[in-house]
């Protein structure tokens, strides 16, 4: 599958990474180059073989439903350009 | 007993250009009842203040993992077996991108290809007492988004991630509803069973259920024709309606959509396939174009969670612990005890209902319990605004008025007095009974005494009544007034009859 200027200006958008107009073209090629080069994996037959989704066999681990974070609005906060009476503040979003 | 499975209803709109029908389809989010979130050990619950209940995993904190709740999932799979549906050993978790303010990941945490729980059905019975069947294509666990407030200032919003990672269970519906009325009946089913199994609390005031409607029109036939194939290309381009929260709005939400659409393909445009917000304070629907571009959702499983597997043996122990569902309830109010239909499903539409009318039927006339509790008690408890779990009339109660009324103490229509000091807290109904000297006059020399005296005050009346044998009725209302009200009533028929020679 071939990536033109166009799918790498709306991916860069949905991503929200700001790319220069100029720069797409040679995106595009670059992009172009990794998915042929990992399309080479299509080589292998897999067919029967399930996914493997971890080196190691294992499952994935539960915990109980239990109350053990929260409470500290502040240490949430810490990090935020901008915040007031608990909250995150942003710049205003519609809808 | 099998429930009968009428035609499916759709409701017509007549447009200039000929008749439409309406095709619905639900997206129902059910609130986990879980102490904690899906992927965090932040607390749920509502009315907390703003981001006290919000771990550094809900924030997205780099470097923090989500660790599933054993809890959700038990519950996810407790309302899968519920709907009738097939639970799925293997599942997965994956991303769902989108950028939002009310969302620190830039991803919801969701099912997509892999849900824990696959096809079911739901039996919906209509106002008119008659059954259809709403298929369910899956239920998949997700997390839900934070919350925005945009009224503090105006160029400002304030974010509030107490309910960000709260898990849901998103429960979407086939297109198998015709109609408002046959998709709230839909909703008001799916609540029930989810109170019943315990696994959401089913309170829509607080958001705890919601639903996103899928409304799309097409001509009389098309629908069936949908429904042999199984090719959406017969039904009409389907708009998604989000914030209906209420029952009302559901109702006026779809009319409006669907109103809309056929004005546009009546005016030779087409539908666009969109998501739509319903205003309740205008009663329409309006685009959201914020939301159009975020619709490419570049799904991909979660590299942070492993397949979810449930083994076979927790399944079982689940399903031992299933309790009666409504369906099955139903069913059995009506062979068991009696019961029609509707006094059958009004009974079991709250578990506490059920459980106060088996409490108070035990042992007695089961028809005569339902009618009191029914027509009696629940009347009285919606006018105050209680409900049945803090009735001021214990199940008791009510089985000792029936008790009364059955060996013939107190007549029924006395036995509304009786219920009226029950009410009020007067005690008991015997006591209240003993107390009012509320016992039936049964005393067939005391009625003849009284009818005597009426006969001698009237000799026209008892003339009358030779002519005219429906005004047995006046002499009737006189002996009751005479006894206040006490005497047995088919005792003074007869007698009043044999005296009158009528």
């Amino acid at each position: 599958m071939a990536i033109d200027a166009a799918t790498v200006r709306k991916v860069a958008h949905l991503a929200r990474v700001a790319e220069p107009e100029d720069r797409l073209e040679a995106l595009a090629q670059e992009l172009n180059g990794i998915l042929a080069w990992i399309e080479q994996l299509n080589e292998v037959d897999v067919q029967g073989v399930e996914p493997m989704t971890t080196a190691v066999e294992a499952t994935q681990p539960l915990r109980d439903d239990a109350v053990t974070a929260g409470g500290d609005p502040a240490r949430v906060l810490a990090n935020a350009p901008k915040s007031a009476d608990g909250f995150f503040i942003v710049p205003k979003v519609v809808e | 007993m099998t429930d009968v499975i009428a035609e499916r209803e759709s409701k017509v709109i007549q447009g200039r250009t000929g008749a439409w029908e309406i095709v619905i389809g639900l997206e129902v989010h059910a609130q986990v009842s879980s102490k904690s979130k899906l992927f965090s050990g932040a607390a749920v619950g509502f009315g907390a203040g703003p981001n006290e209940q919000v771990s550094l995993v809900d924030a997205a904190m780099p470097g923090m993992l989500p660790v599933l709740n054993r809890f959700c999932v038990e519950q996810a799979v407790r309302t899968g077996l519920g709907l009738k549906a097939q639970i799925n050993r293997k599942s997965r978790f994956a991303r769902k991108n989108y950028f939002y303010a009310d969302l620190p990941q830039g991803y919801q945490i969701s099912q997509f290809d892999e849900p824990i729980v696959g096809e079911g059905e739901v039996e919906v019975e209509r106002e008119d007492g008659s059954f259809f069947t709403v298929r369910i294509e899956r239920l998949h666990l997700e997390q839900d988004a934070g919350k925005l407030i945009h009224d503090l200032s105006p160029t400002e919003s304030f974010v509030d991630l107490n309910r960000a990672g709260t898990a849901l269970m998103e429960i979407v519906s086939r297109p198998d509803m015709r109609s408002a009325e046959e998709a709230t009946a839909y909703v008001q089913k799916l609540r029930t069973i989810l109170i019943y199994l315990g696994t959401c609390d089913g309170d829509m005031e607080k958001g705890n259920l919601r639903a996103d409607v899928n409304v799309s029109v097409c001509r009389p036939g098309d629908y069936e024709k949908y429904r042999e194939t199984g090719s959406f290309k017969h039904l009409g381009t389907r708009c998604e309606i989000k914030n209906v929260n209420s029952f009302r709005f559901m109702r006026a939400a779809v009319e409006y959509e669907a109103r809309r659409q056929i004005e546009i393909i009546e005016d030779g445009g087409k539908v666009a396939q969109e998501t739509r917000l319903f205003d309740p304070t205008k009663g329409e629907t309006r685009s959201m174009r914020s939301k159009e571009e975020a619709h490419d959702y570049r799904y991909f499983p979660d590299p942070d969670l492993l397949p979810l597997v449930v083994e076979d043996a927790w399944i079982e122990e689940i399903k031992q612990s299933l309790p009666e569902l409504p369906d099955d309830k139903r069913r059995r109010f009506i062979s068991q005890y009696g019961l029609s239909s509707y006094d059958a499903n009004v009974l079991i539409s709250e578990q506490a209902r059920a459980d106060f009318y088996e409490k108070a039927a035990s042992g007695r006339d089961a028809k005569l319990v339902a009618n009191w509790t029914t027509n009696e008690l629940l009347a009285r408890l919606t006018k105050d605004g209680h409900d049945i779990e803090d009735s001021p009339v214990p199940p008791e109660h009510i089985a000792e008025l029936v008790a009364l009324i059955e060996d013939g103490t107190i007549s029924s229509k006395i036995a509304k007095q009786v219920f009226d000091y029950v009410w009020a807290g007067e005690g008991s109904p015997k006591a209240v009974v003993e107390k009012h000297g509320l016992v039936q006059v049964t005393d067939t020399g005391a009625i003849e005494t009284a009818i005597d005296q009426i006969m001698a005050a009237n000799p026209d009346k008892v003339e009358a009544v030779k002519d005219k044998p429906q005004a047995l009725g006046w002499f009737v209302g006189q002996v009751m007034k005479a006894t206040g009200g006490k005497a047995n009533p088919a005792a003074v028929n007869d007698i009043l009859k044999a005296k009158l020679g009528v």
